[in-house]
């Protein structure tokens, strides 16, 4: 009875505590909780942004997504397979112990095990050598332009901690044993943290030791998932959180309304699309009309992407012609141009391809892009008002993905960001090439231009950035000639602030940096 | 009674080892949780080796059967999107929902059981058809809108309790209780409200009904023929002669609640298993999922035997009759 009369005389001081500190700390009611604390864990890239607070990774992106030193702070191409990265001097994880090649080593060796489920972050990676305390060896597949790009994902972790702790390997959930590093967390970022209660909140404190200048006046973040959305709309309303980084599309206007609350709205580097099945027969068995150029340009000119954006995104989302946003090397304005919405050239177009009357499944998601069940509901009529005969096939994300990976989806609603690579490459490989070997995992419709494919293997082993990204244009460029997928719009992506919040900063790929966030004194 | 027990423990065995075959028919059709696991950048031979690691590839029949044989020994693995062992992320969850459920249980008793009775003894007078019709709107709002309008007033307008969370826990043991510390108490009121109001006007209902009929029985006659005062009569003999189907209701739903618990818990962020669920199935976690199910059909399983012990000690005709 005293020990338990002591924890809760604890818990109240505690309160106290963290009332009269709360001038500094940002609160924070995010949509959903991290799935751990572990960042090679789960393929979850909020997560992983959430973690950039706690981590480190060697390069990092500034605010014009260009790479720059982070825990590196130079490096050179010794030759095509070997990159040299010398390490900032002085820094030291949360846990007191300085940073040495030691613990780059045994961080690309976790991430890059077979049993890492975001192994695919670092692809080019062979093995690495240390050279001294504070210089490393990586060894790469020959000419692979994108490491930096890749490294900026991957977080530093403490050799000896992982040692210690019996954490050296990734956790392999085929094993059913839990890894030290999901409930704990020892990094080099500028916040350390002090608890996560799943589900209820993680308690980060600022890390006083950052190497870098701290732009941010925090002394802690209180993180509250909050998944209802009307409930965290609520929660901010009420002013018990400050920040969100998901506001409901629909609740702008009110929030705005409100003098306590400020919208941060801009557009996500994620561009929503539709893909074509180009198989020769579609799921039921009719003729894949779709192969036909003229029919997938007469759904192009179908869409009128304007009122989408105007009525359903609230005139947040940025309508394109581009398979990729504008801040992605490759796009070009030429390419970004959206195409036309005409209803009777889309008629024609069909007509004149015999397919007036072709009958299709659209598949989406409720949970995927923003407003995707309002979206795809759109669309349908528009497509059938020029001819088409679409049946709309609307569920969870977990049932939808099946059916669109085993090719058994017509058409799908389909979303890329180019992340966490950022680089149009990324789509390209990904998505855009043949399927075969390691590339067009992504390839749901079946289809093969192998102009694409030489282009896209020219620029994997291409170090001199605007050869390659020439490259890259010229495939994106056919990529939206021959429509293979039909780009709508980059979809909005909507945070708000109280007006605690008088700085913040906020980048298109939706990883809010709250170590760039200024409270009011 | 032993064979009463045996007979009761096997056919919740029995109940368990459907539910979880139903679950894995489920899983077989539901989808792909390696999608859900690996990021973009991850190429198929990736993804294939995963999926073989956590024997996804097998029938679903070998699958079903690892768990059960798993399941036996304890082991329900771990989770694929938080990598926790699963029966510690159960029952780190688990005291959050009994706590919510066990105090709307209490409020629904303690609100419905009075209301029940005065609008029975009142029959006719303004207040109780008012209190009546007002039932109606507990029992048909669907939770999530009494829930969605409780935040507004209480949280937003009126600023009274918290709109979300558990407030501060304070850990005995591996429970940790929310009840010993002011926030906590504070932030349970909301959700449990919104839990409670369908079944405090069930259990309304239900007392009113039983009420008006002993009203008219003879006992009661007789009782104030004799002169008891009517305060006596109503509150000591005819509501004990009422208790009966309202144990049976609330022990019953109990496992109800916690099934509805879901939709507060996910309306409030309440860290219980409801929302721990929820979360599992938008991301196909198979281990939680099936862990959760089996879970909650033993709850189901264990307060029906309750229920049946519960009933002899309540009503001595029974007891008499076993022996």
């Amino acid at each position: 009875m005293t020990t338990l009369r002591k924890t809760l005389l604890c818990s109240v001081a505690l309160g106290f505590l963290a009332g009269s500190a709360s001038a500094e700390i940002l609160r924070w009611g995010a949509a959903r909780d991290i799935v751990s604390l572990d960042p090679y864990s789960y393929g979850d890239s909020f997560t992983i942004g959430f973690l950039d607070h706690v981590y480190d990774g060697l390069v990092r992106y500034n605010e014009e997504f260009e790479i720059v030193p982070a825990l590196a702070t130079e490096w050179e191409i010794v030759d095509e397979t070997t990159w040299r990265f010398t390490l900032r001097d002085g820094v030291t994880f949360h846990n007191g112990a300085p940073l040495t090649a030691e613990d780059v080593l045994a961080s690309l060796e976790r991430v890059s095990h077979p049993n890492s489920p975001l192994r695919g972050n670092l692809p080019a990676y062979q093995s690495a050598e240390i050279i001294d305390d504070l210089t490393i060896e990586m060894t790469v597949d020959a000419n692979y332009p994108l490491l930096l790009n890749d490294l900026t994902n991957i977080h530093i972790f403490n050799a000896q901690w992982l040692t210690d702790n019996d954490a050296l390997e990734p956790t392999d959930v085929g094993a059913g044993i839990e890894g030290f590093p999901t409930f704990n967390a020892n990094g080099t970022g500028p916040f350390r943290v002090v608890e996560w209660v799943p589900d209820s909140n993680v308690t980060l404190e600022v890390n006083e030791d950052w190497w870098d200048e701290a732009r941010h006046n925090l002394t802690g973040i209180e993180f509250t998932p909050i998944s209802s959305a009307a409930t965290r709309v609520a929660a901010l309303l009420s002013g018990s959180i400050d920040f969100t980084e998901n506001a409901p599309l629909q609740d702008l206007a009110r929030l705005e309304a409100s003098p306590d609350v400020d919208p941060v709205v801009t557009q996500d580097l994620r561009t929503v699309m539709f893909g074509f099945n180009r198989r020769d027969t579609l799921s039921e068995g009719q003729e894949n009309m779709f192969n036909d150029l003229r029919v997938r340009q007469a759904f192009a000119h179908a869409i009128d992407a304007e009122s989408i954006r105007d009525v359903i995104m609230q005139g947040n989302s940025r309508v394109t012609g581009a398979l990729v946003a504008p801040e992605i090397p490759g796009y070009t304005d030429e390419m970004g141009e959206p195409r036309a919405f005409d209803p009777e050239t889309a008629s024609a177009l069909l007509e004149d391809a015999g397919a007036t009357g072709f009958s299709f499944t659209l598949n989406c998601m409720n949970n995927g892009y923003v407003n995707e069940e309002e979206l795809c509901n759109a669309v349908v009529p528009m497509l059938n008002r020029v001819g088409f005969d679409v049946t709309l096939d609307i569920a969870e994300r977990a049932q939808q993905t099946p059916k669109r990976t085993s090719g058994s989806a017509d058409m799908w609603s389909f979303g890329w960001a180019n992340l966490p690579m950022l680089d149009s490459y990324s789509i390209l490989v990904q998505v855009l090439h043949s399927n075969e070997g390691n590339a067009g995992v992504f390839n749901w419709g079946g289809w093969s231009y192998p102009e694409i494919d030489a282009l896209i293997q020219s620029a994997a082993v291409e170090l001199d950035f605007d050869t390659r990204i020439a490259m890259q244009t010229e495939a994106l460029q056919i990529a939206r000639d021959e429509l293979i997928f039909a780009p709508l719009h980059e979809q909005p992506m909507a945070w708000a602030a109280s007006s605690r919040v008088v700085d913040i900063l906020q980048q298109g790929d939706n990883k809010p940096r709250h170590w760039t966030t200024r409270l009011a004194d | 009674m032993i064979a009463f027990l045996i007979k009761r423990i096997g056919s919740a065995i029995l109940v368990m080892l459907a539910v979880a075959f139903l679950a894995f028919l489920i899983f077989a059709v539901a989808g792909d949780p390696v999608e859900m696991m690996v990021n973009e950048q991850a190429t198929q031979a990736d993804r294939d080796a995963l999926r073989e690691r956590l024997g996804l590839d097998q029938p679903f029949l070998v699958q079903y059967a690892t768990f059960v044989m798993n399941a036996a020994q304890g082991e329900f693995g771990i989770s694929y999107q938080t990598q926790r062992d699963v029966m510690s992320l159960i029952a780190s969850r688990l005291p959050a929902t009994l706590e919510l459920v066990f105090i709307a249980s209490m409020l629904s008793l303690l609100i419905g059981v009075p209301l029940g009775v005065i609008t029975a003894i009142h029959r006719g007078k303004w207040f109780s058809e008012g209190l009546q019709f007002l039932s109606i709107f507990g029992v048909s709002l669907p939770s999530f809108v009494i829930a969605i309008m409780l935040i507004l007033v209480f949280s937003v307008m009126l600023g009274w309790a918290p709109g979300f969370g558990r407030g501060e826990t304070v850990q005995i043991g591996w429970w940790s209780t929310g009840l010993l510390t002011a926030s906590g108490r504070n932030a349970i009121i909301l959700p449990a409200i919104a839990l409670a109001l369908y079944e405090i006007t069930l259990v309304m209902r239900i007392v009113r009904a039983e009420m008006l009929e002993v009203l008219r029985s003879d006992f009661v006659k007789f009782a104030r023929a004799r002169g008891v005062p009517r305060r006596i009569v109503h509150y000591r003999h005819a509501l004990r002669n009422c208790l009966m189907p309202v144990a049976t209701l609330t022990a019953m739903n109990f496992g109800t609640l916690i099934a509805f618990a879901l939709v507060t818990e996910t309306v409030f962020q309440w860290p219980g298993m409801g929302l721990l669920f929820i979360q599992a199935v938008l991301s196909l976690d198979f281990p939680i999922m099936a862990a959760y199910l089996v879970i909650t059909s033993a709850i189901f399983v264990t307060l029906n035997t309750l229920v049946d012990i519960i009933y002899a000690v309540i009503d001595p005709r029974l007891r008499q009759e076993k022996i």
